[in-house]
């Protein structure tokens, strides 16, 4: 399992309430965009790999591999859905990077894709509390926001931090959104906005949280003996992956604000890359909630426990900053259409290392990492990209 | 949401729910709710079955204002965790007491209330809920 793994084409849908486009419609449209950006025939794919959580509960639609597959033409070929809650798109990149390096396949396409307006609003919250216990946690009643609500008390608890600190992260990741064309929210929001817009599990408020929204995002992925055959330049490696799950209920954990498996997975996808938190020039974290933005920067060593936030007060995590994050939005505010979640990271990651960032660009990017939580970080997937010149 | 309306998926776990049943790792000693075939701490598969302590304390809250469907019209209603006398964790939602009066470190005790109830066949699921002693 030595073959190295490059991602020749990423193409997406604009993030948005789509109302004329079904779950279908979506991942099609962002299947055929990245084909075409990968100049190859539709053909050359040997397996598609779909990552959605909820069309089972959405759409009453499940069996996605061979759905998606017959829309876009490629009957035959091999798919399948991956699921791990709202890190499926990470862990589909995962799944489709082991199928590359196995030598199975040489070329191999990801496509993640939720559409989350067809239901309504209370459908929507109960689907996506699936991602924990049914029989004993979702019985309760807690929406996810409210899990993760307990996840931000714990925290303003123990570090002692002000709220409006943490909630400024919602105010940078709307700030990057305003150049990005796939986003779903293009304006600017102010940290009053955000503070004064409406509690929806104390102590998260709605600007706090990444929109609902529907979207799809696509890669191809393949390997060195497909690139003999159709040579380019512009050559992206999946330089680390790693996988990594924790005590799926946040609250049986011995410390919550832990993030094990997000520690676990970085330790694991950045050995294999063999690259240091020093050398990663853009990076994206799983901002569901505001205070998920700011964890993954203090576990990273970049500020110390407690003070993450004085990196976005500061502007570092703006191009040109010390750690450059969510350059294109984020969840919060590029959007966070499930399934398409983790597939829209890395090609926000993909658009920076290719120099197509425009306004965001951060300067001479190499080496990008994305980070994709599932549930309250029970699955983590983290992916390495390195620009290949 | 078929999941919502199964009979017997609430039937089969009303021991475990209504009971507060737990279990004790031989291995490490971890207390866990509910009660599990293997430790999710170490892993060990020796697990004694417990009905745990019905007292407790709030170690965390929310309070739930958009709530998922089947509980549309109860909120807003506080969701904590739980800490009781025997270490084990459990979440639950607090009853007998408004939102706005509960505190990290109140201390708690269990009493058996009405969860939800299934749209398409009126079952009632019951479970275990925490008041203020
Ligand atoms: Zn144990």
């Amino acid at each position: 399992m030595n073959g190295k793994v490059y991602i020749i084409g990423a193409g997406a849908t604009k993030i948005g309430e789509h109302w004329d486009k079904s779950l279908r419609d979506l991942a099609v449209e962002a299947l055929f965009a990245a084909v075409k950006d990968a100049s190859i025939d539709k053909r050359d794919v040997e397996a598609l790999y779909v990552s959605n959580m909820m069309s089972g509960e959405l759409q009453g639609q499940e069996h996605l591999g061979a759905l998606i597959a017959t829309w876009a033409g490629i009957p035959g070929v091999a798919a399948c859905k991956v699921e791990g809650a709202c890190a499926c798109g990470g862990v589909a990149i995962h799944q489709a990077y082991l199928a590359v390096a196995s030598g199975l396949y040489d070329c191999v396409a990801v496509v993640g894709v939720e559409k989350m307006t067809d239901v309504i609003p209370s459908d929507v919250t109960a689907a996506l509390a699936t991602a924990e216990d049914q029989d004993y946690v979702v019985f309760t009643g807690t929406s996810f926001v409210g899990l993760n609500a307990l996840i931000y008390r714990f925290y303003l608890e123990k570090y002692r931090v002000k709220q409006e600190d943490i909630a400024r992260f919602a105010v940078h990741c709307h700030k990057m959104a305003v150049s990005n064309p796939y986003a779903q929210f293009r304006r600017p929001v102010s940290l009053e906005d955000v503070m004064s817009s409406p509690v929806i599990a104390d102590p998260i408020r709605l600007l706090e949280c990444a929109p609902v929204g529907d979207g799809a995002a696509a890669l191809i992925l393949c390997n060195e003996r497909f690139l003999k055959e159709n040579p380019r330049d512009d050559l992206i490696e999946i330089s680390g992956t790693a996988v990594a799950t924790d005590i799926v209920s946040m609250h049986e954990r011995r410390d919550p604000l832990a993030a094990s498996a997000l520690r676990r997975a970085l330790d694991i996808a950045m050995e294999k890359a063999g690259i240091e938190t020093k050398e990663i020039d853009v990076l994206e974290v799983h901002d569901a909630f505001t205070i998920l933005g700011i964890l993954p920067l203090e576990l990273m060593g970049y500020a110390p426990p407690g003070e993450g936030w004085r990196l976005v007060a500061e502007g570092q995590v703006e191009p040109g900053g010390k750690i450059p994050t969510n350059t294109m939005g984020g969840l919060k505010a590029r959007g966070h259409p499930v399934g398409g979640t983790g597939v829209y990271q890395v090609l926000d990651i993909v658009t920076q290392l290719r120099g197509k960032a425009g306004s965001n660009q951060v300067e001479d990017a190499e080496i990008g990492l994305a980070q994709n939580f599932g549930g309250v970080a029970s699955t983590v997937a983290v992916n390495i990209l390195k620009r290949v010149r | 949401m078929v999941w919502a309306e199964s009979v017997p998926r609430v039937w089969r776990e009303r021991v475990k729910k209504y009971r507060l049943l737990g279990g004790k790792c031989l291995k490490c000693g971890s207390v866990v709710y509910p009660y599990r075939p293997a430790c999710p701490y170490c892993g060990h598969e020796e697990l004694q079955p417990l009905e745990l302590s019905r007292r407790g304390r709030v170690i965390n809250f929310t309070i739930i204002r958009h709530p998922p469907t089947g509980f549309v019209g109860k909120e807003p209603y506080v969701v904590a965790i739980v800490e009781l006398e025997d270490g084990a964790r459990v979440l639950a939602q607090l009853t007998d007491v408004k939102p706005e009066d509960v505190k990290i470190g109140l201390e708690v005790e269990a009493v058996f209330r009405k969860y939800r109830e299934q749209a398409s066949n009126g079952v009632i699921e019951y479970g275990i809920k925490f008041r203020p002693v």
